[in-house]
Order: structure tokens, then C-alpha cells, then sequence
């Protein structure tokens, strides 16, 4: 019975969701799809040169080639799968550091809070991007690297929601009755406060899961991103940046398919946030 | 007639359409008069108090009826020709005065505000108003209370200010919507009686909403009673209290005559439950509690009264283990409770467990009810499977809860007195002997908060757990208490039995508790006035 309840409340959720959501799902989907079968559906490998210098679309190569005479669509495919999978680790490395710190600070409070909030502090006092630019540079490129700084630098913005999410749980009477029945911290946490606060940590992971993508494009445009010849979209678009001056828009492409992921990421998220809120009333 | 409101529906957007919450309800209203509109939460009175403004909360709209002030339907204006009506011609009073001004204005910039927008006075002539009227209010040091900030004044100033606000443009109508609800019953004396004074001297006609009988039966010529946003039955105020009509309003009225049967307690050497010379404070800051002793004897309820800040709910956290004292001890059947909580044994635990004012938070609401009831039963009985569920059973029905339907439902899926017994359940799972009651009805319709009280006497004859009932309701006390403790500035001023304390009050801050206490009964604002004055 509560199977068929739980089904039809899903089928109702469906129903009210936007035009936006849906539009948000379905390209995600559509992204995911491409990501999971890049092999399948590129043309040609990521790396491999099939042709001449920015050849024009159409023929062998739909989208065209680039400087290198490297497929384009395949790039992009490639492109995708590399792209989307590094943020995808980055983020999620950044929500398990960020909201576990970030729950152990609220739920002890005290010096633990003192000592991590600190840290955040100094994380965050320094612009990020120029931040990142400096400890790629002192460690070095590559995707190890890449990931971590992100994810450590991303971490510090989710210990901040986490920690205020989880403050304003740990002052309900029901975490109270918790800790007066004599609950350990980790039944706290796992039990009473993650699930309160679970819904504003999800859609924070989507909106962090847009910006780390952006910084690792942003990372790779200027050369610090995914070592080539990994096909990334960021570096794509420098990599082909002369062609605008002729006039064609194949760079573009690119940072179209950056921008359309975002966006609809953000579609979800805004309906996902406006959810949260509705509950809370 | 001034106000005349026709057959108004209103409805409310749900989460498949449009449910009405005002099936046509007539109101009419002269110049001088006020009406009373009382009922359960739910019933329809602020939805039908706002509407007099032409107004609908955000998720209400309007499906019918005529809102007619001096003959001009509120209801066909547009937007932008309803708002010169507001503030200026009708005003509001909220529960919350605190919420209601902007903490970072002035009081009187805040009062000048209104009769600059709607031009009705110039900023001279304004505040000159404004010192008058906080003279009308009692307010102190007139001339330059309007200077302060409103954190700066105690919560009866604040709400007494907010009266003058809302008379700032001379209005022709004031809806006060539980104006003194959030205020102890000390304060709310004095705001009563300036709501009052204020609308005979302008001769304002005003709706008074509230859920107290008591109060309103002060502040109205009329009453009106609702349900289900309904009127249930209309007629002047003493007719409607010496004849209801309905059997709904002879219900409402029959509230406050719960009496639990006088009971005689064994005597005991040791009791439940021992505070001795406690002294407790937060952080670094003074001492909240000075030197509070008493004791709760086995099955016995013990009522600790006093107004907001006199320390009650810090003993409760003392006695939890939440807050150590600085001084003295809490003993329980005897035996010496360690001052911390993490230094208390699991039975120690258990046999102390806490009922909290606000269902809302007490409850989580991501769990359901059968997880929330389940967990104390695992965790001090180690009870699984079906012996668990047996028990959990057990629990509903002693609770007045139909197992079948509730243990699968989310508290956001419960009214507030059925959230209310699923917190006693969960302190119940624990088999305590020692519980504590947190203004446990206080935030609930008086028809329901009687329903808590007989059960929670039931379950006392039941169980014979021991109760410290934490209340700022003397009549809540008088219902249930075996004993009383009054506290004043964190001490205790007075205890005794309840007919001790109660009856033939030795201590003048128990009598002025006791005096301050609305009265069913037309006259006593008057009489208590005089008393004052006297």
C-alpha cells in the first residue's frame, strides 16, 4: 500500500513539475547519454588526425575538423564524457568534504567549529580563480591535481551551507529530545539532521556542479585544464578561437554545449529550490 | 452601517486545486461597536478579519460576497484604489508586534509613516498625536518614548505602541488580530485595557480576534462564533455567554470547568524527584536560577508558574541535564543525577523524559510516526519485531490514536493535538518516572488542550509517572496541578498545594498572577481597572 502511495505521489510531482524542469531533464539526459556511450557514438577517437585543417562542415566530417585536423563532432562527444565526468567527480569529492566537515562543525560546535570555519575563512579569502591558477601551478597540471584543488576550493562553500543548513536543525526540540534520549553524534547527524537538510544540499549540488564545470573549462581555455590531447570543451575553444575571425561559428559549438548543460542543470535546481521551500512552509 | 460584509468566500490553493475556507460569511459592523470573533485555529477568523481590509493572504483569493466600507465594495476596486483604504481608513494589529516593526526605525518615525503616505497629517502634527496617544497608552515618559527602538521597549510596550500605530491616520476601523496573545497575562492586562480606553475615545468600530473567551468577552458588544468557516452563532456579548444557542459554543464555554477529582497522594519519605539549593546561569552570564528547591512526590503533578524569564524552562534544562547548575543538586527517587548529561547512565535517561510546547519541532518531521516511536522502544527496552510493534500499538491506544491509520503517516500529516500526543507517546515509550511538561498545551485550541489534560491525567492514574507541568496558565494549573511552585525573577516565591497557593494567595506576585487572569465574565476588565486605579 505505502509502494502504490509513494507511486502516485511521484506520478503527482510529475504532473505540477514546469515546462522548465522537464526541459532541464531531458537535456541532462541527453548529456548523460552521450556521455555513457561516447565509443559508440563518436565517429572517429578523440585524438586520432582523419583529415586536413579546419576542413568545412559536411562530407566524412559533419561539424568540420579543427587545427589539429581532428574530427570535431568527436571531439565534442569525446568531449562531453571527459568533461562532464571530471566535474562530476570534482563535485561530488567537494560535497563529501564540504558537508561532512560542515556537519561535524554544527553538531559539536566549539573549538571543532572554531577551527574549521577558520580554515574555510582563509580558503575563501582569496579569490578563487586566482587561487586555483596558483596551486596548479605549484603542484603541477594534470587531472589528480585538478580535482583535488577544485574540490578542496568548491569543499569550502558547501561546509558553509552545510554548517548553516545543519545550525538551524540542531536547534529543533526534536534534536534535543535526541540528545536527552542519549543518541551518539553520528545517529545526530545521520538520522535527525541529514535528512532535513538534504533537500537545499541537493540542489546546491546541482548549482556546484555548473560551477566547477565552468572553472574547469575556464581552466582549460587558459591551459590549465585536461592535458591534451584529451578532448575538453574548455580548450576547444581556444584551440579553434582563430576561426572566428573567418567568420565561422564552429568554435562556438563548443561553449554552446557548455552553456546548454548549465542551463539546464539550473532549470532543475530552480525547481528542486522551489521545492525545499515549499516544504519548509 | 460601516462595514458590511455579504455571503464573502473565500478559498485557498491546495495541491489539486481550489478549497474554499469561507463558505459566505456575513459580517456588519457600526461606528463605536466592536465585534468578537472567536473559534479554533482554522475556523476562518483572521481569513475573514483581513478580508475586511479587501485583503487576501498570498495563496487565498477571493470567490465571492461584497466587502462594503461605507458602502464602497473593497473587493471590485483595483489594486491600486484599495490601498488608500488600508492604514489610513482600516488598520491592522498583528499577534506579533515584534514581527511587526521594523527593528531598525525608530517608534515614532514608524508611527509618522502612515499619515505622511496617505497625507493625512503633516510630521509635526503626527508625532504631536503620537505623544498623546502613548500618554492614552500608559506608555512611559510619553514625550520621548517614540524616540526608542523597538527592542529597546518589553513586549507589552511594544504591543501598546503598535495600537497607537495603527491609529496614527485617525482609521474608522481596526482589526486586532490576537494582540495580546504572545504576552503573559501580567502585560496583557494593561494592553487590554488601552485597546479599550482608544476605542471608545475615538469612537472606532474594531474586530477583535482571539481564541480566549475571556478576552473577548472584555473587548466586544458582539461575539461571533466560527468553525470551519462557518458562523456557527452571533448575539450580544452577554446573551452569548449566560445562553449559547449552538452546543459548539456550550463546548467552547465548558473548557476552563475541567477539573481533574481531588486526589490523596500517599505520603512518601523519598520523593520522585528532589532539587535542592539549585543555582544555574548560561555561559558567563549571571545567575538565571538563585537557589531553587522543590520537590515532585511520586504521581504527583507539580505546576512551576511564573511569567516569561522567571527561570521556569532553565530548571527544566537543569533537571535534563542540558544546563549543569553551578550549585546544587537534582535527586531523583533518591538518587543523585550527575549534573551532565553525558554522565547519566541510559536508565538514568529514561527515567527522565520531556513533553515540548511546540509539537512542530518536537517531532522530526522526516520521520514517521512509527520510526519516531519506535526508536526509544529499541533503544531503552531493546524491543524488535513483533514485540516492538505489539508495544507500539499499546502506545496509540493509550495515546487516543487509531494504530493503523497514524503509524505510517509523517507529523506534517497530523493536526497539531494529535502531534501533540504523539510526543507523550514518545515520552510514554520510555516508561518514565519522571516526566516533564513544557507549556504543553499552550500553543493549542483550548478544546484540544482540555483533550491533552485528561489524557495526560489519565495516563498518570495509569502509569503513576510524576509530572512537573511547566505553564504560565493558572487555569491549565487549577485543572491538573497537585501542587504548585511559583517562580519570580529565577527563586521561588511560594508553593504549596494547589488550594494553598491558589486559593488563599500569601505571596502579592501569586496574587497579581491570579488577578491578572481574565475572568469570563463582561465586567471584570472593569473591575479590575478600578482595583488598579485604587
Amino acid at each position: 500500500m505505502s509502494a502504490t502511495a509513494r507511486g502516485m505521489s511521484i506520478g503527482r510531482t510529475l504532473r505540477h513539475m514546469p515546462a522548465t524542469a522537464i526541459i532541464g531533464f531531458v537535456l541532462i539526459a541527453a548529456y548523460a547519454v552521450v556521455t555513457l556511450f561516447a565509443p559508440v557514438l563518436a565517429p572517429y577517437g578523440q585524438a586520432e588526425i582523419v583529415g586536413a585543417q579546419f576542413e568545412p562542415w559536411g562530407g566524412p566530417f559533419p561539424l568540420g575538423t579543427d587545427a589539429l585536423g581532428r574530427d570535431m563532432l568527436s571531439r565534442l562527444i569525446w568531449g562531453a564524457r571527459n568533461t562532464v565526468t571530471v566535474a562530476l567527480l570534482t563535485t561530488v569529492l567537494a560535497f563529501l568534504l564540504g558537508s561532512v566537515t560542515g556537519l561535524l562543525a554544527a553538531v559539536f560546535g566549539g573549538w571543532v567549529d572554531m577551527v574549521l570555519s577558520r580554515v574555510v575563512d582563509i580558503l575563501m579569502a582569496i579569490p578563487a580563480l586566482i587561487f586555483t591558477l596558483l596551486l596548479l601551478s605549484a603542484l603541477g597540471p594534470g587531472i589528480g591535481n585538478l580535482v583535488m584543488v577544485i574540490a578542496v576550493l568548491d569543499g569550502t562553500r558547501v561546509f558553509r551551507l552545510a554548517r548553516a543548513a545543519a545550525m538551524d536543525v540542531m536547534v529543533m526540540d526534536y534534536v534535543e529530545a535526541a540528545r536527552l534520549r542519549g543518541e551518539g553524534t553520528w545517529w545526530l547527524i545521520r538520522r535527525e539532521v541529514l535528512p532535513n537538510i538534504a533537500a537545499p544540499l541537493i540542489a546546491e549540488f546541482g548549482l556546484r556542479f555548473c560551477f566547477v564545470f565552468l572553472t574547469i573549462s575556464a581552466l582549460s581555455f587558459l591551459g590549465l585544464g585536461l592535458p591534451p590531447p584529451l578532448a575538453d570543451w574548455g580548450g576547444m575553444v581556444r584551440d579553434n578561437a582563430a576561426l572566428i575571425t573567418f567568420g565561422d561559428i564552429t568554435p562556438l559549438l563548443p561553449a554552446a554545449a557548455i552553456a546548454v548543460l548549465t542551463i539546464a542543470v539550473n532549470f532543475v535546481v530552480d525547481w528542486m529550490l522551489h521545492r525545499a521551500s515549499g516544504l519548509k512552509d | 452601517m460601516l462595514l458590511d460584509i455579504r455571503n464573502l468566500k473565500v478559498e485557498a490553493r491546495g495541491e489539486d486545486g481550489w478549497t474554499p475556507i469561507l463558505h459566505g460569511v456575513d459580517l456588519q459592523l457600526d461606528r463605536g461597536e466592536v465585534v468578537g470573533l472567536i473559534g479554533e485555529s482554522g475556523a476562518g477568523k483572521s481569513t475573514l478579519g483581513v478580508a475586511s481590509m479587501g485583503y487576501a493572504a498570498p495563496g487565498l483569493r477571493f470567490a465571492g460576497g461584497e466587502v462594503l466600507l461605507d458602502g464602497t465594495d473593497l473587493l471590485k476596486l483595483p489594486p491600486a484604489r484599495r490601498r488608500p483604504f488600508r492604514g489610513h481608513r482600516i488598520a491592522y494589529v498583528a499577534q506579533s508586534a515584534a514581527a511587526s516593526f521594523n527593528p531598525a526605525w525608530r517608534l515614532l518615525t514608524q508611527f509618522t509613516e502612515g499619515p505622511l503616505i496617505h497625507g493625512t497629517a503633516t510630521r509635526a502634527e503626527s508625532e504631536a498625536f503620537a505623544r498623546d496617544l502613548y500618554a492614552r497608552m500608559n506608555l512611559p515618559d510619553p514625550d520621548n518614548f517614540g524616540l526608542r527602538y523597538p527592542h529597546q521597549v518589553s513586549g507589552g510596550q511594544l504591543q501598546r505602541a503598535m495600537v497607537a500605530m495603527a491609529m496614527a491616520c485617525r482609521p474608522e476601523l481596526i482589526v486586532f488580530d490576537e494582540p495580546t496573545t504572545a504576552l503573559d497575562v501580567t502585560t496583557q492586562v494593561s494592553v487590554l485595557a488601552a485597546i479599550r480606553e482608544s476605542v471608545r475615545d475615538f469612537n472606532l468600530a474594531a474586530i477583535y480576534i482571539t481564541h480566549d473567551l475571556a478576552v473577548v468577552a472584555q473587548m466586544a458588544d458582539r461575539i461571533k462564533v466560527m468553525r470551519h468557516g462557518r458562523e456557527v452563532e452571533e448575539a450580544p456579548t452577554r446573551q452569548m455567554l449566560e445562553a449559547p444557542e449552538e452546543d459548539y459554543t456550550r463546548s467552547l464555554w465548558a473548557v476552563r470547568s475541567f477539573r481533574r477529582p481531588p486526589r490523596v497522594l500517599p505520603e512518601d519519605e523519598v520523593p520522585a524527584l528532589r532539587a535542592s539549593g539549585v543555582t544555574a546561569g548560561y555561559d558567563r552570564g549571571g545567575d538565571v536560577l538563585r537557589d531553587v528547591s522543590f520537590e515532585v512526590p511520586h504521581g504527583s503533578t507539580v505546576a512551576v508558574v511564573g511569567e516569561s524569564g522567571s527561570g521556569k524552562s532553565t530548571t527544566a534544562r537543569v533537571i535534563t541535564g542540558l544546563l549543569p547548575p553551578r550549585l546544587g543538586q537534582v535527586a531523583l527517587n533518591g538518587q543523585l543525577l550527575p549534573p551532565r548529561l553525558a554522565d547519566r547512565t541510559r536508565e538514568q535517561l529514561r527515567s527522565v523524559q520531556m513533553i515540548y510546547q511546540m509539537a512542530d519541532t518536537a517531532l522530526n518531521p522526516r520521520q514517521t510516526i512509527r520510526q519516531i516511536l519506535s526508536r526509544p522502544l529499541s533503544f531503552y527496552r531493546r524491543l524488535s519485531g513483533k514485540a516492538r510493534e505489539a508495544r507500539l500499538r499499546q502506545l496509540m491506544e493509550q495515546i487516543e490514536l487509531e494504530p493503523n491509520l497514524f503509524l505510517g503517516r509523517l507529523p506534517g500529516e497530523l493536526s497539531g493535538g494529535q502531534k501533540q500526543r504523539i510526543g507523550i507517546a514518545r515520552a510514554l515509550a520510555a516508561e518514565p518516572d519522571f516526566i516533564i511538561c513544557d507549556e504543553v498545551t499552550s500553543a493549542l485550541d483550548q478544546l484540544v488542550a482540555e483533550g491533552i489534560l485528561r489524557l495526560l491525567s489519565r495516563l498518570q492514574d495509569e502509569t503513576g509517572v510524576s509530572y512537573m507541568f511547566i505553564t504560565h496558565d493558572l487555569a491549565t494549573v487549577r485543572a491538573i496541578a497537585d501542587r504548585v511552585v511559583v517562580m519570580q525573577h529565577g527563586r521561588v516565591v511560594d508553593s504549596g498545594t494547589t488550594s494553598e497557593v491558589l486559593d488563599r494567595p500569601r505571596h502579592p506576585y501569586t496574587a497579581e498572577l491570579l488577578a491578572s487572569v481574565p475572568e469570563a465574565d463582561p465586567d471584570w476588565l472593569t473591575r479590575r481597572i478600578a482595583e488598579g486605579a485604587g
